[in-house]
């Protein structure tokens, strides 16, 4: 993985002011393909963690990315918890919102702490 | 056996510190308890009834005797609770009518991983950085995400051996190991491979149970079953492929797992795992894994197709060890010189027809170390026995141990002429006990003795059990039997797949005991996997050996002995379980009669 590729960490003020021109949100239990058609459209997906010990919003991820090709932002919010920001990286999300309170930089450092996987993933996917 | 490459150390090392990192934030109120256990269970930390528990995965049970030793170093100076919460533990058991609450022991499960039961949660750092200096961790050994791949003990070594499942479960450890889109499923996931005609990893039990087979263009392949389980619903596996190329399996258990992440359900713990949602959606579930399959090869462009050349890189450190060349004597002297021990030594001769089995290579044997003797817990080894077995393992064994599915240790590379030296040996350190798949070698779980989970005690039944059946003599006579203890209904004791089967259960914070008969595991002595059956109300813990006892007299007034004896599940299966139910029943009876 490249620095370069690395995904947006958001404040949940960040995300309140970020404005984009299409966004569309999905429920964990919502199929992906749905947005099937014109999903060329859609500036940004946000796909929702109710907890984060809840992991199918990244099957969403992967299926949008791979499976839709999707180019836009993908965004987690909800549950997110530093330690899963590499996971989710590596499942195609470009930008997450942290909680309240947390500190942006104890994010950071989570980037650092693998310098490979075993598994290719989608993370320079965007 | 699997070496470790350059990037595989390192990465259990980023792993360990990582950790170390969550414990720190834990410990200083970043991270709350919340959030932190699922982030300990991942790699192996639970908390239980008086302290936390360690589960170290052996990947496909295989063990060096440099592991061992790490593994006997953590037994004995990690293993040890502080002193207060020893003092607490040992007084709430003691009310339960428990007397040994042994401390400095590993315990080998059923899933041929070990565990610790009395490391603070202080030192787990520190100990996950020992397990590091020789390539060992916790990874994915708790929690919901699939856990450590498990495999026939004698994998390799078989005679009846079709491929060795090693390089495919090493391959599968890979890709499963902190898969990114698979860490959080329903509940935890289980693979089980086997490559040899006898089933010795319970596969059918399994969330996904793999089998090695040639096609009739003499094609390697898997037969594929998916939603195994035991639990409070026990489900043997539905086959979903009888065969499939070897090197479409990562892609196809792709497709199993991501339709399970999508769909399982996640509202009820008890109804998460995978075998709910085949059983419930039946072939609708393996409709979608079709097609999940077929997108993942025809749109994925098939991203896990294993390349010849990438089995072949893996296969080959599963080579046989460089053994010592001897001027080996045939097959008949060495049987003569064993006959001739045997006959001087009527326990090497006991131990020789129990203990030892065959090998593919004629000169060798596959011995089974037993860990099933009086005043041991089924499956525990102190510090000191670990030890002795890295010798063992070093002089007699290339250097290699496997923990078993049933709890034990096996030898996998033993010289034939090495067998007495190895029984001597064995023997001085309690290792020896001549009971392989007889009676007194049971399964049994930690119980409540140690787990948070359990309604009752496993362990002083089992002890209660192997102190009634202490006679060779008659144990031989028995034959073979698969008795096998759970504390509860989550089953890590595999009740259900007894040939007689003990489960704990609460009954007004009473312990109280069902008896299950006719379970398999799926072994061929035993029958195709499937859960015993009820025999009635439970009985109290007392009443449990005189129950055992009872179906075991029963076994022997029914069994027929002309020509070769009847196994006990023969004569259960031919009968049926009416009269050994009566017997138990009898005890029931004669209990109340008395009081």
């Amino acid at each position: 993985m490249t620095n370069a590729a690395r995904m947006k960490i958001l404040t949940p003020l960040d995300h309140a002011e970020s404005g984009a021109l299409n966004v569309v949100q999905l429920a964990n239990d919502d199929d992906p393909f749905t947005l099937k058609d014109g999903i060329a459209g859609i500036d940004r997906i946000e796909l929702h963690f109710p907890h984060f010990t809840d992991g199918r919003a990244y099957s969403q991820a992967y299926l949008l990315r791979r499976r839709l090709g999707f180019r836009g932002d993908l965004r987690a919010t909800g549950d997110v918890l530093i330690d899963q920001l590499v996971q989710m990286e590596r499942t195609g999300f470009s930008s997450a919102v942290l909680k309240e309170g947390v500190d942006p930089a104890d994010a950071a450092r989570e980037f650092e702490r693998f310098p490979a996987f075993y598994q290719t993933d989608l993370s320079g996917a965007v | 056996m699997y070496q470790y490459t350059e990037f595989d150390k390192s990465f259990v090392r980023s792993r360990a510190a990582q950790f170390r990192g969550q414990l720190e934030r834990w410990q200083d109120g970043r991270l709350s308890e919340d959030e932190f256990r699922p982030l300990r269970l991942q790699n192996g930390w639970y908390v239980q009834r008086h302290a936390p528990m360690l589960r170290v995965a052996v990947p496909y049970g295989e063990l060096s005797s440099a592991q061992l030793r790490v593994l006997a170093r953590i037994a004995r100076e990690y293993d040890e609770p502080e002193a207060e919460v020893y003092r607490l533990a040992s007084e709430a058991q003691r009310k339960l009518g428990t007397l040994r609450l042994p401390t400095h022991y590993a315990h080998f499960t059923t899933r041929t991983n070990v565990q610790f039961n009395w490391i603070p949660l202080a030192k787990a750092a520190d100990v996950m950085d020992l397990l590091a200096s020789v390539d060992m961790h916790g990874i994915q050994t708790s929690g919901n995400c699939i856990r450590n791949i498990s495999c026939d003990e004698r994998a390799g070594v078989a005679p009846d051996e079709i491929a060795d499942p090693r390089p495919f479960a090493e391959i599968m450890r890979q890709w499963t190991t902190l898969h990114p889109e698979f860490a959080f499923l329903p509940r935890k996931f289980k693979i089980a491979i086997t490559g040899a005609t006898e089933d010795r990893a319970a596969t059918g039990w399994h969330d996904v149970g793999l089998h090695l087979l040639k096609n009739d263009a003499g094609e390697l392949g898997f037969r594929v079953a998916v939603g195994g389980g035991m639990g409070r619903t026990p489900v043997i596996a539905t086959v979903l492929r009888e065969f499939l190329p070897w090197d479409q399996i990562m892609n196809y258990i792709e497709a199993i797992v991501r339709v399970y992440n999508r769909y399982g359900r996640r509202d009820n713990k008890y109804k998460a795992r995978i075998k709910i949602l085949v059983k419930a959606e039946g072939q609708r579930y393996i409709d979608d894994v079709e097609e999940e399959f077929r997108q993942i090869v025809e749109l994925d462009g098939g991203p896990h197709t294993i390349a010849q050349a990438e089995l072949d890189r893996v296969s080959a450190s599963f080579v046989p060890p460089q053994l010592k060349r001897r001027d080996a004597p045939d097959s008949a002297a060495i049987a003569g010189m064993l006959n001739a021990r045997a006959a001087e030594h009527p326990l090497f001769g006991r131990w020789l027809a129990r203990n030892v089995a065959p090998h593919r290579d004629p000169a060798l044997r596959i011995v089974t170390l037993s860990f099933k003797r009086l005043l041991q817990s089924p499956g525990d080894a102190s510090g000191d026995q670990l030890d002795l077995v890295a010798g063992l393992a070093e002089r007699f064994s290339a250097g290699e141990a496997r923990v078993t599915h049933t709890q034990n240790l096996v030898l996998p590379w033993v010289h034939a002429d090495d067998l007495f030296a190895l029984w001597e040996a064995a023997r001085d350190v309690g290792l020896a006990s001549a009971n392989v798949h007889l009676l007194t070698d049971m399964i049994a779980c930690p119980g409540g003795d140690f787990c948070a989970l359990a309604n009752a005690r496993s362990l002083p039944v089992a002890q209660a059990i192997t102190e009634r059946y202490q006679d060779l003599d008659e144990l031989d006579d028995l034959g073979e039997i698969d008795l096998h203890i759970s504390g509860c209904i989550n089953s890590c004791g595999h009740h259900h797949s007894g040939h007689i089967g003990i489960l704990g259960v609460d009954k007004d914070g009473e312990e109280w005991y069902q008896v299950t008969l006719g379970g398999s595991d799926g072994s061929s002595a035993s029958g195709a996997a499937q859960a015993g059956r009820v025999i009635g109300p439970s009985f109290s813990a007392e009443q449990v050996p005189d129950v055992i006892e009872a179906i075991l007299s029963t076994y022997r007034d029914m069994r027929e002995s002309a020509g070769r004896r009847e196994a006990f599940i023969d004569t259960l299966r031919r009968v049926g379980p009416e009269p050994f139910k009566a017997a138990a029943n009898g005890v029931r009876a004669s209990v109340e009669a008395a009081a």
